[in-house]
Protein backbone atom coordinates (compact mmCIF):
# COMPACT_ATOMS: atom_id res chain seq x y z
CA UNK A 1 0.00 0.00 0.00
CA UNK A 2 0.79 3.95 -0.68
CA UNK A 3 0.86 6.02 2.54
CA UNK A 4 2.01 9.52 3.18
CA UNK A 5 5.28 9.55 6.24
CA UNK A 6 5.78 13.06 7.45
CA UNK A 7 4.93 14.71 4.47
CA UNK A 8 6.61 12.22 1.54
CA UNK A 9 4.50 9.07 -0.25
CA UNK A 10 5.98 5.45 0.67
CA UNK A 11 5.72 2.22 -0.91
CA UNK A 12 5.17 0.13 1.93
CA UNK A 13 5.81 -3.64 1.43
CA UNK A 14 3.29 -6.26 2.28
CA UNK A 15 3.87 -7.23 5.92
CA UNK A 16 3.66 -3.60 7.54
CA UNK A 17 0.22 -4.10 8.62
CA UNK A 18 0.28 -1.60 11.62
CA UNK A 19 1.94 1.14 13.23
CA UNK A 20 4.25 -1.33 15.34
CA UNK A 21 5.08 -2.68 12.23
CA UNK A 22 5.62 0.49 10.34
CA UNK A 23 8.28 1.63 13.53
CA UNK A 24 10.01 -1.18 12.95
CA UNK A 25 10.57 -0.89 9.06
CA UNK A 26 11.83 2.57 10.33
CA UNK A 27 14.28 0.65 12.89
CA UNK A 28 13.03 3.67 15.32
CA UNK A 29 10.53 0.69 17.69
CA UNK A 30 13.30 1.33 20.37
CA UNK A 31 12.78 4.89 20.62
CA UNK A 32 10.11 7.03 21.93
CA UNK A 33 7.94 8.31 19.34
CA UNK A 34 4.99 10.43 18.95
CA UNK A 35 2.69 8.53 16.04
CA UNK A 36 -0.50 10.52 14.55
CA UNK A 37 -2.29 8.57 12.06
CA UNK A 38 -5.08 10.40 9.72
CA UNK A 39 -4.75 13.19 12.78
CA UNK A 40 -5.36 11.11 15.22
CA UNK A 41 -2.78 10.57 18.03
CA UNK A 42 -1.97 7.41 19.33
CA UNK A 43 -0.79 6.41 22.16
CA UNK A 44 1.67 4.03 22.36
CA UNK A 45 -0.55 1.18 23.56
CA UNK A 46 -2.12 1.68 20.56
CA UNK A 47 0.41 1.22 17.57
CA UNK A 48 -0.18 -2.57 17.42
CA UNK A 49 -4.13 -2.09 17.38
CA UNK A 50 -3.50 0.83 14.71
CA UNK A 51 -3.89 -0.74 11.33
CA UNK A 52 -2.87 1.05 8.48
CA UNK A 53 -4.18 1.51 5.08
CA UNK A 54 -3.84 2.82 1.54
CA UNK A 55 -3.26 6.37 1.42
CA UNK A 56 -3.19 7.32 5.39
CA UNK A 57 -1.43 10.25 6.71
CA UNK A 58 1.06 9.39 9.15
CA UNK A 59 2.96 11.58 11.08
CA UNK A 60 6.54 10.35 13.33
CA UNK A 61 7.79 12.32 15.79
CA UNK A 62 11.01 10.80 17.65
CA UNK A 63 12.90 12.32 20.71
CA UNK A 64 16.36 12.87 20.73
CA UNK A 65 18.17 14.24 23.50
CA UNK A 66 21.51 15.84 22.05
CA UNK A 67 22.00 19.70 22.53
CA UNK B 1 18.39 56.02 24.31
CA UNK B 2 20.02 54.39 21.41
CA UNK B 3 18.02 52.42 18.87
CA UNK B 4 19.61 49.36 18.80
CA UNK B 5 16.12 47.62 18.90
CA UNK B 6 14.71 49.76 16.57
CA UNK B 7 13.74 47.18 14.02
CA UNK B 8 12.57 44.85 16.87
CA UNK B 9 10.44 47.59 17.82
CA UNK B 10 9.00 47.81 14.20
CA UNK B 11 7.87 44.37 14.11
CA UNK B 12 4.24 45.05 15.70
CA UNK B 13 3.71 41.88 17.12
CA UNK B 14 6.24 42.86 19.59
CA UNK B 15 6.58 46.88 18.99
CA UNK B 16 7.79 49.77 22.07
CA UNK B 17 5.75 47.95 24.57
CA UNK B 18 7.10 43.83 24.05
CA UNK B 19 9.98 45.60 23.88
CA UNK B 20 9.64 47.20 27.29
CA UNK B 21 8.60 43.82 28.10
CA UNK B 22 11.01 41.93 27.29
CA UNK B 23 13.70 44.54 29.12
CA UNK B 24 12.38 43.41 32.54
CA UNK B 25 12.38 39.26 31.99
CA UNK B 26 14.81 36.97 33.44
CA UNK B 27 15.34 33.94 31.38
CA UNK B 28 17.13 30.80 33.01
CA UNK B 29 18.78 28.69 30.09
CA UNK B 30 20.00 25.32 31.35
CA UNK B 31 23.18 24.11 29.03
CA UNK B 32 25.48 26.45 27.16
CA UNK B 33 26.59 23.70 24.54
CA UNK B 34 25.39 24.72 21.17
CA UNK B 35 21.19 24.93 21.84
CA UNK B 36 22.46 27.06 24.53
CA UNK B 37 25.21 29.31 23.00
CA UNK B 38 22.71 30.17 20.17
CA UNK B 39 20.27 30.33 22.76
CA UNK B 40 22.00 32.86 24.96
CA UNK B 41 23.32 35.04 22.12
CA UNK B 42 19.64 35.25 20.44
CA UNK B 43 18.09 36.32 23.85
CA UNK B 44 20.84 39.08 24.78
CA UNK B 45 20.82 40.54 21.88
CA UNK B 46 17.00 40.88 21.49
CA UNK B 47 17.84 42.50 25.20
CA UNK B 48 16.32 40.59 28.31
CA UNK B 49 16.83 42.18 31.46
CA UNK B 50 18.65 39.52 32.96
CA UNK B 51 19.82 35.52 32.05
CA UNK B 52 21.17 33.11 34.07
CA UNK B 53 23.05 30.51 32.22
CA UNK B 54 24.15 27.49 33.55
CA UNK B 55 26.16 24.40 32.41
CA UNK B 56 28.98 21.45 33.55
CA UNK B 57 31.27 21.67 31.52
CA UNK B 58 34.80 23.89 29.35
CA UNK B 59 35.32 24.32 26.04
CA UNK B 60 36.95 22.11 23.97
CA UNK B 61 38.18 22.10 19.87
CA UNK B 62 35.44 19.84 19.16
CA UNK B 63 32.63 22.53 20.38
CA UNK B 64 33.96 25.39 18.37
CA UNK B 65 31.99 23.85 14.65
CA UNK B 66 28.81 24.75 16.35
CA UNK B 67 28.98 26.86 19.54
CA UNK B 68 28.68 30.14 18.32
CA UNK B 69 30.24 32.21 21.25
CA UNK B 70 33.47 30.20 22.07
CA UNK B 71 37.14 31.37 20.17
CA UNK B 72 40.15 29.03 20.01
CA UNK B 73 41.47 31.19 22.89
CA UNK B 74 38.63 29.27 25.03
CA UNK B 75 39.44 26.07 23.75
CA UNK B 76 43.24 26.66 24.36
CA UNK B 77 42.58 27.73 27.74
CA UNK B 78 39.97 25.41 28.63
CA UNK B 79 37.56 27.92 30.22
CA UNK B 80 34.44 26.73 31.70
CA UNK B 81 31.82 27.36 29.27
CA UNK B 82 29.47 29.88 31.05
CA UNK B 83 32.44 32.35 31.55
CA UNK B 84 33.38 32.18 28.14
CA UNK B 85 29.97 32.85 27.38
CA UNK B 86 29.37 35.28 29.61
CA UNK B 87 32.69 36.79 28.44
CA UNK B 88 31.11 37.09 24.56
CA UNK B 89 27.72 38.30 26.18
CA UNK B 90 28.39 41.00 27.67
CA UNK B 91 30.79 42.58 24.80
CA UNK B 92 27.63 41.97 22.72
CA UNK B 93 24.83 43.76 25.21
CA UNK B 94 26.22 44.67 28.46
CA UNK B 95 23.11 46.22 29.29
CA UNK B 96 21.99 42.91 30.27
CA UNK B 97 23.01 41.13 33.57
CA UNK B 98 24.20 37.98 33.45
CA UNK B 99 25.15 35.19 35.61
CA UNK B 100 27.46 32.30 34.72
CA UNK B 101 27.08 29.42 37.35
CA UNK B 102 28.98 26.55 36.62
CA UNK B 103 27.60 23.59 37.97
CA UNK B 104 25.43 20.41 36.82
CA UNK B 105 22.17 21.16 37.58
CA UNK B 106 21.10 19.47 40.89
CA UNK B 107 17.40 19.21 41.75
CA UNK B 108 18.29 21.41 45.03
CA UNK B 109 19.81 24.50 42.91
CA UNK B 110 17.34 23.92 39.90
CA UNK B 111 14.59 24.49 42.34
CA UNK B 112 16.23 27.82 43.59
CA UNK B 113 16.64 28.99 40.12
CA UNK B 114 13.68 28.48 38.42
CA UNK B 115 11.67 30.59 41.45
CA UNK B 116 13.17 33.59 40.25
CA UNK B 117 12.82 33.81 36.59
CA UNK B 118 10.66 34.12 34.05
CA UNK B 119 11.39 31.65 31.62
CA UNK B 120 13.49 28.27 31.14
CA UNK B 121 15.57 27.47 27.76
CA UNK B 122 16.69 23.60 27.64
CA UNK B 123 19.71 23.42 26.03
CA UNK B 124 21.01 20.38 28.01
CA UNK B 125 22.52 17.12 26.59
CA UNK B 126 20.14 14.74 28.66
CA UNK B 127 16.89 13.43 29.63
CA UNK B 128 17.68 13.41 33.24
CA UNK B 129 17.79 16.89 33.29
CA UNK B 130 15.35 17.41 31.31
CA UNK B 131 13.13 15.54 33.85
CA UNK B 132 14.49 17.87 36.63
CA UNK B 133 13.54 20.43 34.96
CA UNK B 134 9.81 19.59 34.09
CA UNK B 135 9.21 18.94 37.48
CA UNK B 136 10.46 22.02 38.65
CA UNK B 137 8.66 24.16 35.95
CA UNK B 138 5.71 22.18 37.28
CA UNK B 139 5.98 23.07 40.22
CA UNK B 140 6.60 27.00 40.21
CA UNK B 141 4.14 27.40 37.13
CA UNK B 142 7.26 28.79 35.26
CA UNK B 143 6.56 27.76 31.16
CA UNK B 144 9.87 26.26 29.20
CA UNK B 145 11.39 25.28 26.23
CA UNK B 146 12.15 21.49 25.34
CA UNK B 147 14.72 21.33 22.11
CA UNK B 148 16.90 18.69 20.89
CA UNK B 149 18.97 17.58 18.56
CA UNK B 150 21.37 15.05 16.74
CA UNK B 151 22.90 14.89 13.30
CA UNK B 152 20.49 16.90 10.27
CA UNK B 153 17.63 15.94 13.28
CA UNK B 154 16.07 18.65 15.49
CA UNK B 155 12.77 18.69 18.12
CA UNK B 156 10.69 21.42 20.08
CA UNK B 157 7.84 21.64 22.20
CA UNK B 158 6.81 24.80 24.42
CA UNK B 159 5.30 23.50 27.96
CA UNK B 160 3.08 25.63 29.65
CA UNK B 161 2.22 24.44 32.88
CA UNK B 162 -1.70 24.02 33.37
CA UNK B 163 -2.39 24.44 29.38
CA UNK B 164 -0.03 21.72 27.74
CA UNK B 165 0.67 18.53 28.84
CA UNK B 166 4.39 18.13 29.97
CA UNK B 167 7.52 15.99 29.01
CA UNK B 168 6.65 13.43 31.36
CA UNK B 169 3.12 12.94 29.88
CA UNK B 170 4.87 12.72 25.83
CA UNK B 171 7.37 10.45 26.82
CA UNK B 172 4.75 8.19 28.88
CA UNK B 173 6.35 5.43 30.95
CA UNK B 174 9.48 4.47 29.27
CA UNK B 175 12.46 4.25 31.34
CA UNK B 176 14.82 7.04 30.41
CA UNK B 177 17.75 4.46 29.39
CA UNK B 178 15.72 4.02 26.30
CA UNK B 179 16.85 7.84 25.21
CA UNK B 180 20.54 6.63 25.07
CA UNK B 181 23.31 8.54 23.84
CA UNK B 182 23.33 9.71 20.73
CA UNK B 183 26.51 9.55 18.75
CA UNK B 184 25.67 10.39 14.90
CA UNK B 185 27.32 13.73 15.18
CA UNK B 186 25.71 16.88 14.68
CA UNK B 187 25.55 19.77 11.81
CA UNK B 188 24.98 23.75 12.91
CA UNK B 189 21.90 24.69 11.05
CA UNK B 190 20.06 21.75 13.27
CA UNK B 191 21.57 23.53 16.34
CA UNK B 192 19.84 27.05 14.38
CA UNK B 193 16.49 25.43 13.55
CA UNK B 194 15.51 24.39 16.97
CA UNK B 195 17.11 27.50 18.80
CA UNK B 196 15.15 29.50 15.73
CA UNK B 197 12.02 27.72 16.61
CA UNK B 198 12.51 27.59 20.48
CA UNK B 199 13.47 31.82 20.85
CA UNK B 200 10.59 33.09 18.71
CA UNK B 201 8.31 30.76 21.31
CA UNK B 202 10.35 32.51 23.77
CA UNK B 203 9.92 36.19 22.86
CA UNK B 204 6.03 35.26 22.76
CA UNK B 205 5.98 34.50 26.13
CA UNK B 206 8.25 37.44 27.28
CA UNK B 207 5.98 39.62 25.64
CA UNK B 208 3.08 37.68 26.50
CA UNK B 209 1.36 37.11 23.48
CA UNK B 210 0.48 33.60 24.60
CA UNK B 211 -2.24 33.47 21.33
CA UNK B 212 0.43 33.17 18.93
CA UNK B 213 2.12 30.07 20.32
CA UNK B 214 2.62 27.53 18.48
CA UNK B 215 1.12 24.15 20.37
CA UNK B 216 2.52 21.68 18.30
CA UNK B 217 5.57 19.21 19.00
CA UNK B 218 7.69 20.00 15.75
CA UNK B 219 10.71 17.92 14.29
CA UNK B 220 12.36 18.18 11.45
CA UNK B 221 15.06 16.62 9.26
CA UNK B 222 17.27 19.46 7.10
CA UNK B 223 18.82 16.87 5.49
CA UNK B 224 16.08 14.40 4.49
CA UNK B 225 13.89 17.22 3.79
CA UNK B 226 11.23 16.08 6.31
CA UNK B 227 9.28 18.32 8.74
CA UNK B 228 6.45 17.34 11.02
CA UNK B 229 4.25 19.11 13.26
CA UNK B 230 1.77 17.21 15.77
CA UNK B 231 -0.92 18.31 17.94
CA UNK B 232 -0.40 16.62 21.45
CA UNK B 233 -2.56 18.24 23.88
CA UNK B 234 -4.72 14.90 24.18
CA UNK B 235 -1.34 13.25 25.65
CA UNK B 236 -1.97 15.33 28.88
CA UNK B 237 -2.48 12.67 31.48
CA UNK B 238 -4.79 13.69 34.34
CA UNK B 239 -2.36 10.74 36.42
CA UNK B 240 0.96 12.18 35.23
CA UNK B 241 3.01 12.12 38.46
CA UNK B 242 4.99 15.54 37.06
CA UNK B 243 1.46 17.58 36.31
CA UNK B 244 -1.44 15.86 37.00
CA UNK B 245 -3.80 16.28 40.12
CA UNK B 246 -1.59 14.06 42.41
CA UNK B 247 1.52 15.15 41.15
CA UNK B 248 4.43 14.22 43.20
CA UNK B 249 7.80 15.70 41.35
CA UNK B 250 9.53 12.37 41.18
CA UNK B 251 12.58 13.60 39.62
CA UNK B 252 13.71 16.46 42.14
CA UNK B 253 13.37 13.95 44.97
CA UNK B 254 16.84 11.56 44.46
CA UNK B 255 19.86 14.16 46.17
CA UNK B 256 22.77 13.53 48.29
CA UNK B 257 24.08 11.02 46.54
CA UNK B 258 27.54 11.03 44.76
CA UNK B 259 26.31 10.53 41.14
CA UNK B 260 27.93 9.71 38.09
CA UNK B 261 27.20 10.00 34.26
CA UNK B 262 28.84 8.46 31.18
CA UNK B 263 28.96 12.30 28.98
CA UNK B 264 27.55 11.73 25.34
CA UNK B 265 29.88 10.53 22.81
CA UNK B 266 32.46 11.66 24.67
CA UNK B 267 34.35 8.90 25.92
CA UNK B 268 34.16 10.64 29.74
CA UNK B 269 32.72 10.09 32.88
CA UNK B 270 31.45 12.71 35.36
CA UNK B 271 31.86 12.04 38.89
CA UNK B 272 29.79 14.86 41.41
CA UNK B 273 30.37 14.56 45.13
CA UNK B 274 27.79 14.25 47.12
CA UNK B 275 28.07 17.19 48.84
CA UNK B 276 29.09 20.45 47.56
CA UNK B 277 32.61 21.06 48.63
CA UNK B 278 35.03 24.03 47.72
CA UNK B 279 38.78 22.53 46.01
CA UNK B 280 41.72 24.41 47.02
CA UNK B 281 42.99 23.95 43.20
CA UNK B 282 46.17 25.36 44.00
CA UNK B 283 47.04 22.86 46.94
CA UNK B 284 46.02 20.50 45.31
CA UNK B 285 47.83 21.37 42.04
CA UNK B 286 51.27 21.05 44.55
CA UNK B 287 49.86 17.50 45.64
CA UNK B 288 49.57 16.11 42.40
CA UNK B 289 52.92 17.51 40.82
CA UNK B 290 54.55 15.17 43.28
CA UNK B 291 52.24 11.82 41.56
CA UNK B 292 54.05 12.42 38.04
CA UNK B 293 51.77 13.07 34.67
CA UNK B 294 50.79 16.89 33.73
CA UNK B 295 49.09 19.30 35.82
CA UNK B 296 47.35 22.54 34.33
CA UNK B 297 45.31 24.85 36.36
CA UNK B 298 43.53 27.80 35.46
CA UNK B 299 41.26 30.00 37.86
CA UNK B 300 38.24 27.56 37.59
CA UNK B 301 39.54 23.59 37.36
CA UNK B 302 42.02 21.84 37.25
CA UNK B 303 43.63 19.42 34.82
CA UNK B 304 45.67 16.32 35.53
CA UNK B 305 46.84 13.69 32.88
CA UNK B 306 48.34 10.67 33.59
CA UNK B 307 48.57 7.87 31.29
CA UNK B 308 45.56 7.55 28.70
CA UNK B 309 43.58 9.45 31.44
CA UNK B 310 43.22 13.10 31.91
CA UNK B 311 40.87 14.00 35.10
CA UNK B 312 39.39 17.54 35.19
CA UNK B 313 38.45 18.80 38.36
CA UNK B 314 36.09 22.03 39.43
CA UNK B 315 36.08 24.10 42.43
CA UNK B 316 32.77 22.14 43.56
CA UNK B 317 34.40 19.36 43.39
CA UNK B 318 33.33 17.70 40.33
CA UNK B 319 35.77 15.93 38.11
CA UNK B 320 35.09 14.63 34.70
CA UNK B 321 37.61 11.35 34.08
CA UNK B 322 38.32 11.76 30.11
CA UNK B 323 39.52 8.21 28.36
CA UNK B 324 37.37 6.23 29.38
CA UNK B 325 33.27 4.92 29.47
CA UNK B 326 33.62 2.79 32.31
CA UNK B 327 32.31 4.28 35.42
CA UNK B 328 33.83 2.04 37.89
CA UNK B 329 37.57 2.69 36.41
CA UNK B 330 36.63 6.35 36.60
CA UNK B 331 35.57 6.18 40.23
CA UNK B 332 39.15 4.07 40.95
CA UNK B 333 40.63 7.26 39.25
CA UNK B 334 38.74 9.38 41.41
CA UNK B 335 39.30 7.80 44.72
CA UNK B 336 42.91 7.72 43.71
CA UNK B 337 43.87 11.32 42.84
CA UNK B 338 40.96 13.22 44.95
CA UNK B 339 40.01 11.21 47.61
ZN1 LIG C 1 2.50 15.74 32.71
Amino acid sequence: MNVIVNGESVQLQDGIENVKDLLEHYDIQDKVVVVEVNGNILTSAQHQSTRLSDKDRIEIVHFVGGG
Amino acid sequence: MNNRYSRQELFTPIGKAGQENISRKHVLIIGAGALGSAGAEALVRAGIGQLTIVDRDYVEWSNLQRQQLYTEDDARNRLPKVIAAKNRLSAINSSVSIEAIIADASALELKEWTQNVDLIIDATDNFETRMMINDAAQMYGIPWIYGACVGSYGITYTIIPKKTPCLSCLLGTVPLGGLTCDTAGIIGPAVNMVVSYQISEALKILVGDSDSLRNKLISFDLWKNQYSAIKVEKLKKKDCPSCGKERTYPYLSFENQTKTAVLCGRDSVQIRPAHPVVRDLEALEKTLQKQGGTVQRNPYLLSFSTGSHRLVIFQDGRVIVHGTKNISEAKTLYHRYFG
